[in-house]
């Protein structure tokens, strides 16, 4: 028996809701059934990864810390990518972001204003904007993939801010640990709710974000043009919009974003810099993007589930003694089941009876793999 | 052994995995695929590689296990992108995340723990030879097989049946469908061998550039070979000289660490990835020489009308 797949007329909106939560399942299987090889059980284990960190108000205002950073990038590369444009380099543009931001409170810390704080985030997001520009000129001037020289220039920020840490920005009374200087209480982003947990404004600025930017994308004339670019080019072009125009906006626009996360993530939740200051979030971020649908309001929900799994990372290490790298497969295995599932939206799967299809074109991969073989041997016309 | 001579072996030691796996994505991009999980295809064949080579006690079966990782690992890929037509770009991004998390996990173990490298070959009398014996007879074995590879690659492609009609179907691929291939079975087959050279790329780094396992020690170099591809124009014997430059780049940052230029080390090691976007600028400066040799059906999803 063999299945292939067929078009629908039109997509499906079923499918459209149900997808997300498909995937979640088949990664709650596939979680399960990797636990059991590493020789724990699948339930435990599941239990403390995805339950355990949501019974506690302090753990939900951790919750609250990871899923903001992933939320705020994850709104920008949303727009990005509608328009089909390929920022991958949030983590670089979260870090340039972060330092950038961090300029007042380090360099001239005897700078005491009510102010300082607005600028410190001000300043993140120009800074994470200016370097998300680089590739969007790039792209717009000299047609050079975006993908390749975003991803290129993360490399590179997290270079910049090892220096930066290890040399001039170093902490000179800090006993030569590579860390810049303690932030003082003003340039500190404050917590929402201290008496309960360290929450910060960032969680506010992440939902805010998002409010946003689904309005313009729903609402105004850019949403349109930004959905019509990403759906059909040609249509665009024709309809006058400025693809090059579209590349400088969404990349600045994803780019200040990220910028903002970093700032938020520095000045809230670190409180200085270091050598590291995300784990990983820009990345992370595209998956949440794709989880929630390429849509604003989507990337709140997958922002907080994808924080989930950071925070369940953490915990099954405490109380299972399991890997907290568990934590980064999960991400990985959700978004291959999210872009699975994302197929039956536009096709359906029809069963074929074997007797009809002998040279069917949903060829298995076993019969492909000794094809791999007289491929390499270079077999000329033998391979079918 | 010569100071020249010596910077010139680490420079192909240096070029060596780029060139393999840039090689596997060629192949890969010319059927109309676009695989952009080659750095999480190359981390999986280097902690495979790694482990395969620690726990049998022979490097030569680790290398083995980087390259059926590879491949194993690529056939996911090629699962979702080919059969399932889902979003290349997404798909190839997430196998590229699944791979450093999942390495991180399969490595973990090993960390800090000595490595096996693979021996040189010597060769008796030859080897020997002043100036040039080294650099022709005395390099690591995975060297000599991305030579081979190279020339393989080139004659498969321009020279045989089956390399026009894979180029064939990555320029059109409903035309080839039209025309009775079978579109899928020879993608599927372009995938695992770019995941092949992906892994035995990444078992070169962990076996015999630097024999140890670190956490994400691919440092990009996937990536690098993406834009390799980019670079040669779809050209094997361009790859040669990309790659080439790229290992004399990343070796000449490392010596002008060692000798203190006074300019930071982070700068130095930055060189490599500015390169690269440079290098990349300047290639598609020029548009019409881009849209010649680019594949026309890259990166589309294919499914078959019938």
């Amino acid at each position: 028996m063999r299945f292939e797949l067929v078009r629908r007329p039109e997509r499906s909106a079923l499918f459209s809701a149900l997808s997300p939560f498909l995937a979640f399942g088949l990664t709650l299987i596939a979680g399960a059934i990797l636990f059991a090889l590493i020789g724990q059980n699948p339930v435990n284990a599941l239990y403390s990864y995805f339950v355990e960190p949501l019974t506690e108000i302090w753990s939900l205002h951790e919750l609250a810390i990871k899923a903001a950073p992933l939320i705020l990038i994850a709104v920008g590369l949303t727009i990005c990518y509608r328009s089909n444009n390929w920022n991958i380099g949030a983590e670089g543009q979260f870090i340039i972001g972060g330092i950038v931001g961090s300029i007042l409170p380090v360099l001239y810390p005897e700078f005491q204003s009510p102010l300082v704080l607005p600028l410190m985030l001000l300043m993140g997001m120009v800074g994470g904007a200016v370097y998300a520009a680089v590739p969007a000129f790039l792209k717009a001037r000299f047609n050079t993939n975006e993908i390749l020289t975003s991803l290129m220039l993360v490399y590179v920020a997290q270079l910049l801010l090892d220096w930066l840490v290890r040399g001039p920005w170093r902490n000179p009374g800090g006993m030569n640990f590579p860390e810049t200087r303690q932030f003082d209480a003003q340039a500190v982003l404050p917590e929402l709710f201290p008496s309960s947990g360290r929450a910060n404004w960032g969680i506010v600025f992440a939902l805010v974000a998002a409010v946003l930017a689904w309005l313009m994308l729903s609402r105004t004339l850019k949403g349109f043009e930004i959905r019509v670019m990403g759906a059909s080019p040609r249509a665009a072009r024709f309809a006058g919009f400025s693809a090059k125009r579209m590349v400088f906006f969404v990349f600045l626009l994803s780019g200040a974003l990220a910028g903002l996360a970093g700032i938020s993530e520095v000045s809230g939740a670190i409180g200085q810099l270091r050598p590291t200051i995300s784990p990983g979030y820009g990345f992370t971020a595209i998956i949440v993007a794709f989880l929630g649908r390429l849509n604003p309001l989507g990337a709140v929900a997958a922002g907080l589930l994808l924080a989930l799994t950071y925070l369940g990372g953490e915990a099954a290490q405490i109380s299972l003694g399991v890997s907290e790298k568990v934590a980064r497969v999960f991400q990985g295995m959700l978004l291959f089941f999210v872009l699975g599932c994302d197929t039956l939206i536009h096709y359906r799967i029809r069963r074929v009876a074997q007797a009809i299809a002998p040279s069917s074109i949903t060829d298995t991969p076993a019969a492909s793999s000794s094809e791999a073989a007289a491929l390499e041997a270079g077999g000329t016309g033998g391979a079918r | 052994m010569g100071l020249a001579e010596s910077i010139l072996l680490t420079i192909a030691t240096a070029a060596t995995p780029l060139l393999i796996a840039a090689l596997g994505e060629l192949v890969v991009e010319r059927s109309g695929v676009l695989n952009l999980g080659v750095e999480g295809m190359m981390v999986i064949g280097a902690v495979c590689g790694f482990a395969g080579a620690a726990l049998s006690g022979s490097p030569w079966i680790g290398v083995l296990c980087g390259v059926l990782a590879g491949a194993l690992f690529s056939l996911l890929f090629g699962v979702l992108t080919i059969t399932v037509a889902t979003n290349q770009v997404a798909t190839g991004l997430s196998l590229t995340l699944l791979g450093l998390g999942l390495s991180g996990l399969i490595g973990e173990s090993f960390v800090g723990s000595p490595g096996l490298r693979l021996p040189n070959l010597y060769v008796p009398g030859l080897t020997d030879i002043p100036l040039v014996g080294r650099l022709l007879f005395g390099q690591d074995p995975i060297f000599y097989i991305s030579i081979l590879l190279l020339i393989g690659v080139s004659w498969f492609l321009f020279r045989t049946r089956t390399g026009l009609t894979l180029r064939a179907i990555g320029d059109s691929h409903a035309s080839a469908h039209a025309l009775g291939i079978e579109v899928v079975a020879y993608r599927y087959a372009a995938v695992l061998f770019g995941g092949a050279c992906a892994g035995l790329a990444g078992a070169h780094l962990s076996l015999v550039y630097t024999p140890q396992w670190v956490e994400n020690m691919t440092a990009g170099r996937g990536w690098i070979a993406l834009a390799l591809v980019v670079f040669a124009s779809w050209r094997p014997m361009r790859i040669l000289f990309g790659a080439y430059l790229f290992g004399a780049v990343s070796i000449g940052q490392l010596h002008a660490q060692a000798l203190g230029v006074g300019i930071p080390s982070q700068f130095l090691s930055a060189l490599p990835y500015l390169a690269t976007v440079v290098v990349l600028v300047i290639i598609s400066r020029n548009r019409r020489l881009t849209m010649m040799n680019t594949p026309a059906s890259l990166g589309q999803p294919f499914v078959p009308e019938r």
